[in-house]
Formats: structure tokens, sequence, C-alpha cells
């Protein structure tokens, strides 16, 4: 096997081996899709809760300055400890100094993207710091020894029978055992003992409220709250960007979330963190790394509105068939593709091109972030400086032609199907990655816009 | 320069030009039946409501309801002749053993079936989470429509508190749901008449 990474094509060419598999993993995240679409019809101002959503991230990227300091300024007096961090290495030398200061060797994390992003893991390993992974699923995938694939299911990727393997190697399961219940049971019990052991606890922050100076973690399964409330050194972790100015402000949040991600009203726990417990030492690391670099291109600072639902991997047909690995950033899919080429373009480049620019993921996103639009830009960006990923090349003039043109949503749809008429090969070859495994449908001769237009005209 | 102050520079030359905030935040919600609403939805999270007259009635029901369980407490002083397990512990890891705590909880949001717990009636944050189950206790009236009217009643969230809406539970495996992940494996919720 390679060691270099592969690009987006090349490692989705290996995930589509088994198209059994490939099938599956399709299926099953358009099944958490579609729960999604039903529970957001369950409530009849959804798409003006969307609007509110992205006016308030609207006004956070505009304020974000203001109102970290005015976070930090009440966190503060609530008794918290507020660090800021300008890169990855900064911000896991942070944590390992706390822990140091506190003697710590072992550490229980609850989901953070933001650790995956730095690498926290690794660095905390070589410095002699356990840390144990609290959601079962990225349990799952720490003890496969390989990042989560998505960033709300970290291990949609296995099939049961992967796990029922995993936990009989390392938790002493019976052999061949794959009901989830019974694997799940087994790791209750495997990680009850360590969140009754380990003094120190890292979580996420899904929103962080200026006004009060606390913040939220959100968690189905309840590990969030079992780490913090048990450790003497509470470590929460955030990217800037998961500020928002009032508490008020929840309301719309809350009721986006869970919907957008799994289809749930509301996840089981909403833990709103603002002071320690008594006796108890709460950190709040506050991160950068490259986001105000993102905040100041004008074209992709909207991706700083993510609230890491993950619906738009979810509907995303690409992702569907490709699987998180596939976009070698901790941060997969649609939006993955818009925030890692900022990190690295030379790295990342091939991200932007994964996609079919089919527009479903700005059509779900609860913050109405233009992600396809964004996808696109990202292409001629990299482009302009050289970073266009070999295959892709040819494809991606023809596709420019079409997408170029003004009002190119009105148009794109005729061009193309003028494009796939006429010199087929340009789409339909293996110079499209995409083709390899996906079918071309036949183009329809007409789309109903076009039909209805003639037959009006009748 | 502190990382502190050079991400704030950053952020002051890279932000956008200013907007202001929408006036349309907030959404009223229409139910009918408050209770009916939060009864159906928890029903859809595993979670029973049962309506109870008053703690006197309480106290019968879970005499009743509980025989045989050891390691019961709870946090409402007139349910405590029931409970043979006292929270005044100093170490929260000493909640390990609880099987099953009755706590007192503040309001419910129909909309969602979420459950407001915090501080202030809380000796131990961890005691929701630590327990095998859970049953949480609110007075009837204490229903909201939706969280946009639980964040208008929660003007001060004291040093922490959570929203519960279920029992704990995962389908990181295949997509399946099983209840009981790390935290409490079931939930009952006894909404007080009186
Ligand atoms: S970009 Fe939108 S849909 Fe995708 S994870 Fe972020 S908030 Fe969710």
């Amino acid at each position: 096997m390679s060691i270099l990474p592969k690009d987006h094509a090349e490692a989705s060419e290996v995930f589509n081996k088994d198209e059994g598999y490939v099938n599956w993993h399709d299926e099953t995240l358009w099944f958490v899709r579609q729960k999604r679409d039903k529970s957001s019809k369950n409530i009849p101002e959804w798409e003006a809760l969307r609007e509110a959503g992205s006016q308030i991230k609207h006004y956070v990227l505009s304020h974000l300055d203001r109102l970290l300091v005015e976070f930090e300024r009440n966190a503060k007096e609530n008794g918290v400890i507020v660090h800021w961090a300008k890169d990855a290495s900064e911000h896991n030398r942070i944590v390992l100094d706390i822990l140091k200061k506190h003697q710590v060797q072992q550490m229980v994390k609850s989901k953070s993207m933001l650790t995956e992003e730095c690498h926290m893991n690794e660095f905390l390993a070589q410095n002699g710091i356990d840390v144990i992974d609290t959601d079962l699923g990225e349990r799952i995938v720490q003890l496969r020894q390989e990042p989560p694939s998505h960033i709300v299911l970290p291990a949609i990727h296995l099939k049961k029978k992967d796990i029922g393997d995993l936990f009989h190697e390392h938790l002493g399961t019976d052999a061949g055992a794959t009901d989830p219940q019974y694997l799940t049971e087994a790791a209750r019990q495997h990680l009850r003992d360590k969140f009754l052991t380990r003094r120190a606890a890292l979580t996420g922050v899904n929103f962080a409220v200026a006004e009060t100076g606390g913040f939220v973690v959100a968690t189905n399964e309840g590990n969030a709250d079992m780490g913090a409330h048990l450790a003497d050194v509470h470590i929460a972790c955030m990217g800037f960007e998961k500020i928002i100015p009032k508490q008020e402000h929840l309301g719309v949040f809350l009721r986006l979330l869970a919907r957008s991600a799994t289809g749930q009203p509301i996840t089981t726990y909403s833990s709103h963190f603002k002071k320690p417990r008594e006796g108890q030492e709460m950190h709040v690391v506050i991160l950068d790394n490259g986001r105000s670099t993102q905040l100041g291109r004008e074209d992709f600072r909207n991706s700083l509105k993510c609230i890491r639902c993950g619906a738009c991997m979810n509907t995303c047909p690409v992702y569907r068939r490709s699987g998180g690995h596939s976009y070698h950033n901790a941060v997969a899919g649609p939006i993955g593709s818009i925030l890692a080429p900022n990190l690295d373009m030379t790295k990342n480049a091939d991200l932007p091109f994964a996609s079919t620019l089919c527009g479903s993921c700005s059509n779900v996103c609860p913050v109405k972030i233009d992600i396809h639009d964004q996808l696109y830009k990202w292409r001629q960006v990299l482009a302009k400086n050289g970073h266009v990923p070999k295959g892709k090349q040819m494809g991606i003039k023809a596709m420019s032609v079409v997408l170029s043109q003004p009002r190119f949503y009105q148009w794109s749809g005729r061009l193309g199907r003028a494009v796939m008429r006429s010199v087929p090969f340009v789409v339909n070859n293996a110079m499209n990655p995409w083709y390899k495994q996906r079918e071309m449908p036949e183009p329809p001769k007409e789309s109903f816009r076009d039909w209805y237009v003639r037959n009006r005209e009748n | 320069m502190s990382a502190r102050d050079h991400i704030l520079e950053q952020i002051k030359i890279n932000k956008p030009a200013e907007l202001v905030l929408p006036e349309t935040l907030s959404f009223e919600s229409d139910f009918a039946d408050l209770t009916e609403t939060f009864t159906e939805l928890l029903k859809t999270v595993y979670t029973e409501v049962v309506p109870v007259k008053n703690e006197t009635e309480l106290l019968q029901l879970l005499t009743a309801r509980y025989e045989g369980v050891v390691n019961r407490a709870t946090t409402i002083p007139s349910l405590l002749p029931w409970a043979d397990f006292s929270l005044s512990v100093s170490d929260p890891h000493e909640l390990e053993t609880l099987e099953l705590a009755v706590l007192k909880a503040e309001f419910g949001v129909a909309e969602n079936g979420a459950i407001w717990i915090s501080d202030a009636h809380l000796p131990h944050r961890v005691l929701p989470f630590i327990t095998q189950n859970l049953a949480l206790v609110i007075p009837a009236q204490n229903l909201v429509g939706n969280m946009h009217e639980a964040y208008k009643r929660l003007t001060d969230t004291t040093g922490w508190g959570c929203f519960i809406s279920g029992p704990s539970k995962t389908a990181d495996i295949e997509q399946s749901l099983v209840i009981g992940a790390h935290g409490s494996r079931s939930l009952v919720v006894y909404l007080l008449e009186e």
C-alpha cells in the first residue's frame, strides 16, 4: 500500500471496489437524510428558522472580535480559564500544559472534531498521555486506529461485523457476536470504568454564548457529561466561529441542529456549562488555525457559519459513494472540501472537485451556506494558482464553459444536455473521474422547463 | 504579541462589513394541548410520561412501582422516606452504584420533549447521567411550547444546566438504535397536577 495520501478520486476508486458495500453506505446515509426531511417538515416555520440561523451567523462573522472578547470577559467572571491558540500546535501545547500541571496521564474525551483537526491525540500520546475517546463511534475508530469518517456519525463506514470483530479483540466480546445492543453494552461497561477513573475530561463545544460566557455541548450518549462532571479538570476546545451573541439564539440553533443532523427533535442531552463545579477547574481553549484567514476570503468566509450538523454529507451523492476517508481531511464531505483548501491548497486541491455541484448540500444546510457555489469558486481559485488535479483538468474546462454563463442555474441544464449529446466523450469517459462508478443517465432531449415553455407557447 | 491579540487583530482586519441582527428570531408555537404534545413526543424517544396528582400520590406510586429496587435516591424532600441511598456524599464517584434517581426538574418543552434540570435542584451534576435509571418530576403547568419560550424562562442558567430528552442512546453501530449508551438506561417523567 502506498504511504502517500491518495487524492479523492483515487481513494474513491478503492472505496468503490465492493459494489454491495458502496450501495449499503449510500443507502444508510440517504436514510439519515430522509429522517432530516421528515423532521424538518414538522416545523412549519422551518425555512424562516434557517434564515434566522443564517442571519445570526452573518452577524457573528461581522462582530467576531467583539463577541469573543465579551465571551472571554464573562467566562472569566464565571471562574473559567480562557486560552487562545493561533494554530494546532499551540492548541495541543496548551492542553498538554494543563494536564501536566495536574499530573494527569489519562484523559477521557467526548466528540470534538477540532481535536481531530489538530491531531491532538497523536501529539498527547507522544507526550505520554493516554486519551480515551468516549463517544461510541469515536471509540470504535480509535480502536481501529483510523480517523472518524463523518463528523456526526464517526463509524458510519463500518459494518457491525467489523465492530464485532474489533470488540472481540479489544473488549473480549464473544467471537462472531454482532448484535448492536450487546456490543453497545460491552462498550458501556468498558467506558464506565474509564469515566470513573480519569481525572481530566476534554469536550468539544457546539455553541459558546458571548452574553453569558457559557457554552453548550450536545450529545445523545451522555458521554460529555459523564466525563466532565466526574473529572477534576474539564477542558473545552472550540474554533472561534462557535460563538453566538445571546443565549436566546440557542433557541434557533438547538431547533435546527439535531433535526438537520439525524432527524431528532433535539439531542438527548444539551448541556449548558457556565461555571466549574466546586473544586473543579474549567478551561476553554479558543482556536484560530486558519479561520481568520478564511474570514478574509470573501468568497469562502461563509463556511465559518457551519454548525457541523453533517446534513451536507448525508445528502451528497459523492460523499455517499466515496466515504469520508477519501477526503483525507478531519471534516469530510462538501463543507470539508471548502474548509480544507484554506488550510493547504496543494494538499487539498482535489477536494473542491469531489462534487457534482448538484446543490443538494446548499438546500439542506440549516444555516444556508452557499456550499456548492463555494466549491465552484474554489475550483477557479485553485485553477488560477495552478493547483488543478490532473484527471480533472479536461472535464473542468468543459464544465467551466457551462457554469460561467450568467444565470447558470437556468441555463446549465440546457447547455449540459447539449454538451452531453454533441461531445459525449467530455462527460462520459474516463477523463471524468466520476464516470467510473456512475452510469451516466441518457440525457433527456428536453428538460421539463423547456417542455413547459414550448407547450405554453403552443 | 500574544496569541489572543494576534487572533483578534487578524479578525479585525479580515471580518466583513458589520451587519445587524435580524428582528424575527423567535417563533411562537400553537400546540392545542401542551401536555399531549409533550407526552406524544417523549413516547417517540422511549420515555413514559405519567400524570400524578401530587407528591403524596407519587410516593405511593414509587413504592409500588419500584418494589425490590435497591439504591434509590431522590432530591424531593417528601419522597425521602422512599429512598435508601443518601445523596449527601462529598465525592460524586460515590454515586456509581445508584440504580434509580427521582429528581426534581424545572420545566419541559412540548415540541421536542426536552426537560430542563440544573444546579438549582441538583446536589451533583453527574447525578442524572451516572444513575442507571432516571425519573424526572415536573409540575404539569411548567410546560412551554418550544425552545424560544424555553429560553425566555431561562434568564439565568446558574452554573450548569441541561435539557434532557429521553434515555441515553446511540446509533453508532450500523444506525441501529440502542438505548442505554453512557447515561441513564431509562427515563420516566412524572407530571404533577397540583
Ligand atoms: S455546511 Fe451546513 S449542512 Fe454542512 S455540516 Fe455545516 S451546517 Fe451542516
